[in-house]
């Protein structure tokens, strides 16, 4: 006689440790095995593209700190950007090199965010996690020095940042620079030939860049599938089109090759820092712009390579001291499009993980 | 009176003696009651506050482990932590669910905690220290650990919960497995020492086992921590999958039970090892045998968090296919080794002298690499291809540029 078993719903979160926030996930198991997966969102929600409607251009920048809070830099410069081709605006050469420099490292600091985490859903108990925070703790120092806040930074303005950076943030700077190769070494030598951490990466989650581009997949997941996509290269913004640095992809698409991607995205990131340090120059750090700025009526788009895929904003205006619409594409939420793909017919140790790999960002997806 | 000298402090028989001389005659036949109260009072005591150390041991080494601090506010170096985690844990409000199964889930701390204590009774903790001169020792500390199965299916099921329900299921089935490379990995022990009896054990190891049947340890070790579900093995928990598994329930002192015997499990597990492959008591002349076996019993211990606070866990079919495909053959293959190994080195009177031991070390350590490469090889990812990567016709973003 056969055994019959029946599915069990389990609910995944909105409280469950490995869910990156508020997600949640109601999960259809065959004993271990997932048979269906269907996510709940918006626990998040806070309703950022309609409070923008009512705030004015520079006000807004404080929201976008609070979408993808690990790297609150890029959605600063996502937004700036956008607002900057809807007025016309152009940013000084200085602003837009320290631009770039917060950006990368917002990006370092999201990746070492990521790795850590996905190492802890793996079942690691915290160290690999502290190893990373301890990296990300410096970067978050030099972000302070920036501008006085280490998370919400709103460190950028519609035509140029904040403040010029203080005397002793170059030093810092470069010593953190020579320091990250060795962190991110000794991260890998932790990690990457780790027996348990290939058993359970290898060949797991793949998706094929077929299926990733289908699903608008973008950053680090769709070029671990093998994607050569980097909109630092595909469409310049800022000084990236002076700028070298490789652009590194996986070659199956699992999830120990979005892990491998970003550690080498890492080290690109360095390698555009120390360009970024070298070519600096001297300079005004922000265009006059008047703080109640109005733009032409008319509308943008103005997508950036964020740490997790194509970051963009849609803006539209009215003529007015505030925009008439600013849309979000968050590539925390549309990076979950081929979720359920990913995830019908693995484990659950396997589900965990796999979602880890994605490296989604609450405050990003409910906006 | 001779007797009671040799037999040293931790003696049933001579606790009894000793109350015997001196309560009065007509209570005499009490003796045997007060000598077993006292003794099971102590060794409770020692082990539940050994254990109180080793939590604050374990949160201090790891956070080494993790670059930080660790608990520090409490006490010197923050050791008085575990006196105030236990007030908290037993001014929380205690919590059954209204579906629960309330026997199953009420019995299950008490049956989780009481068999990691009965281990203690047979473990001699000194060269004449010891509770209980059972002579299958061995044997009832295979057989009483297995009971922490069923405590822990108890509290899965009884909680009524979806995920403690997974963690109990997923226990059972790996705590069943691990048993048997567990028990296999001491026959090994048994065959060269030629006793069950824990006492014996020791004192047949003039070369401390772990050098002589490294394989037998390693096999030991990793079944050991399965069976005390820490990572590489922690999937009864496993924090990250299923919250907190089969205690997701639990609160208050319940919880609390429930994590003594967690906590208590390696302290136990390193005092086997010790006694097993260690050579349990034996150590150089000046220091007594009974800081030996602490001594000892923390350095495994301290092996055991070295590997909790690094590597990742194991999806539950791997732990399965781990446990029968490597753990099981390896323990096979040095079971076979080891006998074939005593029936050529044992002389007449069925003694094997420190040097045979000592040739049979070399020739074990050989074949352990060797059999350990190989299961490597074929259980492992690491020499498995990859393709390089090629980029993707689909895109390409060089062409968009332009």
């Amino acid at each position: 006689m056969a055994v019959k078993t029946e599915p069990v719903t389990i609910n995944l979160g909105p409280q469950h440790p490995s869910t990156h926030g508020v997600f949640r996930l109601r999960v259809k198991f065959d004993g271990e095995v997932v048979l269906d997966v269907e996510p709940v969102f918006g626990y998040l929600h806070r309703g950022t593209e309609k409070l923008a409607e009512s705030r004015t251009y520079v006000q807004i920048v404080t929201l976008t700190d609070r979408m993808d809070y690990t790297a609150s830099m890029s959605n600063n410069l996502s937004y700036v950007l956008a607002v900057e081709q809807l007025a016309g605006i152009e940013a000084p050469e200085r602003a837009k090199y320290i631009r770039v420099i917060s950006a990368e490292l917002a990006r370092i600091s999201s990746h070492l965010m990521a790795t850590g985490f996905l190492l802890n859903d793996l079942g690691a108990f915290a160290t690999p996690l502290m190893y990373c925070f301890r990296e990300r703790e410096r970067i978050l120092d030099l972000f302070e020095m920036l501008c006085g806040a280490r998370i919400t930074v709103s460190y950028m303005r519609p035509g140029g940042v904040l403040q010029d950076p203080p005397d002793d943030f170059w030093p810092a700077l470069e010593r953190n620079i020579a320091d990250l190769p060795q962190y991110i070494d000794e991260l890998e030598n932790l990690i990457t030939g780790n027996e348990i951490v290939l058993t359970r990466t290898r060949e797991v989650g793949t998706i094929t860049a077929e299926h990733a581009i289908n699903a608008s997949i973008t950053g680090p997941i769709l070029r671990a599938a093998g994607v050569q996509w980097d909109i630092r290269r595909a469409h310049p913004y800022e000084i990236y089109d002076r700028l070298d640095f490789d652009i590194p992809i996986g070659a199956v698409g699992d999830t120990f090759d979005r892990y491998l991607v970003r550690i080498q995205e890492m080290r690109e990131s360095v390698k555009i820092l120390r360009q970024c340090v070298d070519q600096i120059p001297n300079g005004p750090f922000r265009s006059e712009t008047p703080f109640f700025m109005r733009a032409d009526e008319g509308d943008v788009y103005s997508g950036i390579e964020g740490p997790k895929g194509e970051l963009g904003f849609y803006m539209v205006s009215d003529g007015g001291i505030s925009p008439y619409r600013c849309k979000v594409r968050a590539p925390s939420f549309i990076n979950l499009t081929a979720l359920r793909d990913m995830l019908v017919g693995w484990k659950m140790g396997d589900l965990i993980t796999i979602f880890g790999s994605l490296d989604i960002v609450l405050g990003e997806v409910d906006r | 009176m001779h007797e009671i000298q040799t037999a040293g402090i931790l003696d049933f028989a001579s606790l009894e003696r000793f109350f015997q001389r001196v309560l009065p005659d007509s209570l005499d036949r009490f003796a045997f009651f007060v000598a077993a109260f006292t003794l099971a009072f102590i060794v409770i005591n020692v082990m539940v506050q050994t254990t109180a150390v080793y939590t604050w041991f374990e949160r201090r080494v790891l956070g080494r482990f993790q670059g930080r601090l660790g608990p520090n506010r409490w006490g010197p170096f923050g050791m008085l932590q575990p006196i105030a985690d236990l007030i908290k844990l037993m001014t929380k409000e205690d919590m059954v669910p209204k579906i629960a199964d309330r026997w199953s889930f009420n019995l299950a701390p008490i049956i989780l905690v009481f068999p990691t204590l009965l281990v203690v009774a047979v473990i001699p903790f000194g060269p004449d220290s010891f509770l209980g001169r059972l002579n299958i020792g061995i044997l009832f500390v295979l057989g009483v650990t297995s009971v922490n199965t069923i405590a822990i299916f108890m509290a899965g099921w009884g909680s009524a919960n979806k995920f403690a329900m997974l963690g109990a299921m997923r226990g059972v089935a790996m705590l069943v497995s691990y048993e048997v490379p567990m028990a296999l990995g001491v026959v090994g022990v048994l065959i060269l020492s030629g006793s069950l009896a824990m006492s014996d054990i020791v004192i047949q190891q003039n070369v401390p086992f772990l050098i002589v049947q490294p394989l037998g340890f390693l096999i030991f070790i990793a079944a050991a921590s399965a069976e005390m579900s820490r990572t590489p093995f922690d999937q009864i928990e496993a924090e990250s999958e299923l919250g907190s598994g089969y205690n997701t329930e639990y609160s208050s002192m319940k919880f609390g039970m429930l994590f003594l015997g967690e906590f208590m499990a390696p302290l136990v597990t390193g005092m086997i090892v010790t006694t097993l492959f260690l050579s349990g008591t034996r150590g150089f002349d000046p220091i007594p045998g009974q800081v030996w076996f602490v001594g000892k019993t923390f350095a495994v211990v301290f092996a055991l968090l070295w590997v909790r606070a690094t590597w990742p866990r194991l999806r539950v079919d791997q732990i399965m296919a781990f446990a029968w495909k490597g753990l099981f053959g390896m323990a096979l293959v040095n079971i076979f080794l080891i006998a074939v190994e005593v029936a050529v080195f044992q002389d007449d009177a069925g003694k094997i002298s420190t040097n045979s031991l000592w040739i049979m070390s070399a020739i074990n350590w050989a074949i352990a690499i060797g059999v350990i490469v190989a299961v490597a090889n074929i259980l492992g990812q690491r020499n498995l291809e990859r393709p390089t990567p090629v980029p993707s016709p689909l895109a390409n973003m060089y062409a968009e540029a332009d």
